[in-house]
C-alpha cells in the first residue's frame, strides 16, 4: 500500500502512472542516477539493468590511462575528437615524472594533446590531482555526465553530476564518438540525519559506511545520499564521500543539489546547473539510516578499505610515514584541518610527514593563509600537486615493514610500496595527530 | 566459442594493485606487464602461468583501480579466460572492451581443476570433477562488442 504525504503527491502519483499507462508500461520511480541517465540517453525512462548509449559531458585520463587510450584511439584509426571543449588530460600520477617511462607517457598525451587542439590539457605547473582539479575549475556542473579513465572519477557525484570511472578504451571510444554505454544501476539510498561531531569528517562517514556494507556491498550500484544531514555536509567531505564510493564497489555515489552546491559551481562555472531529484517513489535495493552525530574517527586498517576500526578498538600502533592529500583529502579545507592540529607542534622524529595539496590554487591559497609555513615548521615535507605516493608512484614510496597513515582512499597490499608494508587509513585531523604521536592516534 | 585450460585459483577481492602494481604503470607494453602480472599476490604465477590457463576467483575480481593494464597483463599472460563469482565493474567492462574473456559463475572448482567454458551454450564443465554448471549468457549488446573483437572495433563498424 503507497502512503502519500499531501493530496498533491497523490495526484502527481496518479498522473505519472496514467501516463505511464498510456505508453503501455508500468510505471516506478526513478533514483536521481538513473533520471540524469534517462535525460542523457534521449529516454523519458530507464530502468536498472537496462543498457544505454548516453551522451558524455566530459571525457577525462591522466598520465597512466590516457595513453593507453591514445594508442587505441589510433589504432581504430580516429582521427579528431568528438569535441575539443570536453576531452581533458591531467598529467597528475607520475608527474612531475619520476623516471624516464613516466616522462615518455607524459610526452605521449602531450604532443596528442597538442595534435588534436585539446582545450583542457593540463601539464605541470598549472595541473593538480585531477578529481581536485575539475571541480575547482567549475568543469563539472549539477546534471552532467563525466566518464574518466580512473576509477575515482565518481567523486563528481558530489556536485549532483553522474560520474563514473571507465577503462581506457571507454576513454577512446568516448574520444571518438561522446558517447558511452552504461548498465543503468539500482541504488542504496543512505538516509543521513544529524551532524557529525567535531573533529570527524566526511572520511570517517565513508570508512564507517565501508566497514557496514564492504568492498562489494554496492557493486554495480548508485549509492545516493539523501536526508536532513546533507545539509550540515560541506562540499569539500561530499566530495571525500563521493570519491570513496568506488571503495564500495558502487558505480555512482551522488548527493542531491542544495544551495551550498549551487553556491559552490556559481563561483566557478557560467553555465547553468540542471537539477535532478530522485522520484518520491523511485526504488531502492536498500536504505541505510545513519545518524551522522553517532560516526566516529575512523581508520581503515590493512588491507582492504573495509576494515573499519574506531579507537576503542586500535592500539599503540606505532608507524613510519604520514601522507596528507590525495584527490580523497588533499583539498584546502583537508589541509586546514591538519594545520590546526600541527600549529606549534613537532612530527615524530621517526615519523616523515609528507603533505601534498591537490592543487595549485589550493597550494596558493595554503601559503598565503599561512598553512605551509605551520607544516615547515612543524617538519613535513611539502611537495607540488602529485598522486604520486597514494598509488605508490613516487614521493613517499613504503619500504618493507613500513606503516603509514594516510588521507588516501586504499590500503591494497603494496598499494604504497612494498607488499610487506601497510596503510592505514584515516581522515587529515587524525593523520596529523598520528605525525605527532608516531603512532595511530586520535584527534582530541 | 569454446575454451579449455587448467585452473588457477585465487581469492575474493582480488584487486588491480596486486594484479598489476603502479610500479610498472610506466608503460603499456602488454609484455612488460605480463612479466610482473600478479607479482604482489603470487609471485609464482608468471612462472607457471601456461597459454589457455584460466583463472577462477571469488567475488568482486579486479576491484579498485580503473586500470585497463590488469586485463592487458592477463591476457599478454596467455590466460584464457577469468571466471569469478562476480567482477567489480570497471574491470569488466574493461575485459570485454579488450577482449579477455570473463564469466560470472559460482562453480565448484579447485586449484588444477581442468575446466572447459562453452560459451554458446552457457555451461562450464569441471573435466576433473565431471560437473556441469550453467552460467547466464552475455546481453545482446556485450555480444556484439564481444563478437566484433572489442569495442574500438564496433564503433568502427557503426
Amino acid at each position: 500500500m503507497k502512503t502519500y504525504h499531501s493530496a498533491r503527491d497523490k495526484l502527481n502519483h496518479t498522473k505519472k502512472c496514467r501516463a505511464q499507462r498510456r505508453n503501455g508500461g508500468f510505471y516506478m520511480g526513478m533514483t536521481m542516477t538513473q533520471k540524469i541517465l534517462a535525460a542523457k540517453s534521449g529516454n523519458e525512462k530507464v530502468e536498472a539493468g537496462q543498457i544505454i548509449m548516453a551522451d558524455v559531458d566530459l571525457v577525462m585520463g591522466n598520465d597512466v590511462t590516457a595513453p593507453v587510450a591514445i594508442n587505441e584511439f589510433c589504432r581504430a584509426g580516429c582521427d579528431r575528437v568528438y569535441d575539443r571543449a570536453k576531452v581533458v588530460f591531467v598529467l597528475d600520477h607520475f608527474a612531475p615524472n619520476k623516471d624516464i617511462k613516466a616522462a615518455q607517457q607524459c610526452k605521449q598525451v602531450r604532443e596528442f594533446a597538442g595534435e588534436k587542439g585539446i582545450l583542457n590539457f593540463f601539464d605541470v605547473g598549472e595541473m593538480g590531482i585531477e578529481h581536485a582539479l575539475l571541480p575547482e575549475k567549475g568543469m563539472v556542473i549539477p546534471g552532467d555526465l563525466v566518464i574518466g579513465a580512473d576509477s575515482h572519477t565518481c567523486t563528481y557525484g558530489a556536485l549532483g553530476a553522474f560520474s563514473t570511472g571507465v577503462g581506457s578504451t571507454d576513454m577512446a571510444a568516448a574520444m571518438a564518438t561522446g558517447k558511452v554505454w552504461l548498465k543503468v544501476p539500482s541504488a542504496i539510498k543512505f538516509n543521513l540525519t544529524g551532524k557529525l561531531p567535531k573533529n570527524v569528517y566526511g572520511k570517517d562517514l565513508i570508512l564507517h559506511i565501508l566497514g557496514m556494507i564492504g568492498v562489494d556491498g554496492a557493486l554495480y550500484k548508485s549509492m545516493e545520499f539523501s536526508g536532513d544531514g546533507v545539509e550540515s555536509l560541506s562540499i569539500s567531505d561530499r566530495l571525500c564521500i563521493a570519491n570513496m564510493a568506488i571503495e564500495c564497489g558502487a558505480k555512482n555515489g551522488v548527493f542531491p543539489v542544495d544551495e551550498k552546491t549551487l553556491e559552490y559551481v556559481k563561483e566557478r562555472s557560467s553555465r547553468a546547473p540542471v537539477v535532478y531529484g530522485a522520484d518520491e517513489d523511485a526504488v531502492y535495493d536498500q536504505v541505510i539510516d545513519i545518524d551522522l552525530s553517532r560516526v566516529k574517527q575512523t581508520v581503515a586498517f590493512p588491507h582492504l578499505p573495509e576494515n573499519a576500526r574506531t579507537f576503542e578498538d586500535i592500539h599503540d600502533i606505532k608507524i613510519d610515514q604520514v601522507v596528507i592529500g590525495s584527490c580523497t583529502n588533499g583539498r584546502l579545507e583537508d589541509l586546514m584541518v591538519a594545520a590546526d592540529i600541527l600549529k606549534g607542534k613537532k612530527v615524530a622524529k621517526h615519523v616523515r610527514c609528507i603533505v601534498i595539496p591537490a592543487t595549485q590554487k589550493i597550494y596558493l591559497d595554503a601559503m598565503e593563509m599561512g598553512l605551509i609555513k605551520i607544516f615547515i615548521e612543524a617538519g613535513c615535507a611539502v611537495s607540488t600537486p602529485t598522486c604520486g605516493p597514494c598509488l605508490g608512484g613516487h614521493m613517499g614510496i613504503l619500504a618493507e615493514g613500513e606503516r603509514c597513515v594516510a588521507t588516501t582512499n586504499r590500503n591494497f597490499v603494496g598499494r604504497m610500496g612494498h607488499p610487506e608494508s601497510e596503510v592505514y587509513l584515516a581522515n587529515p585531523a587524525v593523520a596529523a595527530a598520528s605525525a605527532i604521536a608516531g603512532k595511530i592516534a586520535p584527534a582530541e | 566459442m569454446k575454451l579449455t585450460g587448467k585452473v588457477i585459483k585465487y581469492g575474493d577481492n582480488v584487486d588491480t594493485d596486486v594484479i598489476i602494481p603502479a610500479r610498472y604503470l610506466n608503460t603499456s607494453d602488454p609484455g612488460e606487464l605480463a612479466a610482473h602480472c600478479m607479482e604482489d599476490l603470487d609471485r609464482t604465477f608468471v612462472e607457471r602461468v601456461q597459454k589457455g590457463d584460466i583463472i577462477v576467483a571469488g567475488n568482486n575480481f579486479g576491484c579498485g583501480s580503473s586500470r585497463e593494464h590488469a586485463p592487458i597483463a592477463i591476457k599478454a599472460s596467455g590466460v584464457g579466460a577469468v571466471v569469478a563469482k562476480s567482477f567489480a565493474r570497471i574491470f569488466y567492462r574493461n575485459a570485454i572492451n579488450i577482449g579477455l574473456p570473463i564469466l560470472e559463475c559460482d562453480a565448484e572448482i579447485d586449484e588444477g581443476d581442468r575446466v572447459e567454458i562453452d560459451f554458446d551454450r552457457g555451461e562450464l564443465h569441471n573435466l576433473t570433477k565431471n560437473t556441469v554448471t550453467a552460467f547466464a549468457p552475455f546481453p545482446d549488446f556485450l555480444q556484439n562488442i564481444i563478437a566484433s573483437g572489442g569495442l574500438m572495433s564496433s564503433i568502427k563498424g557503426e
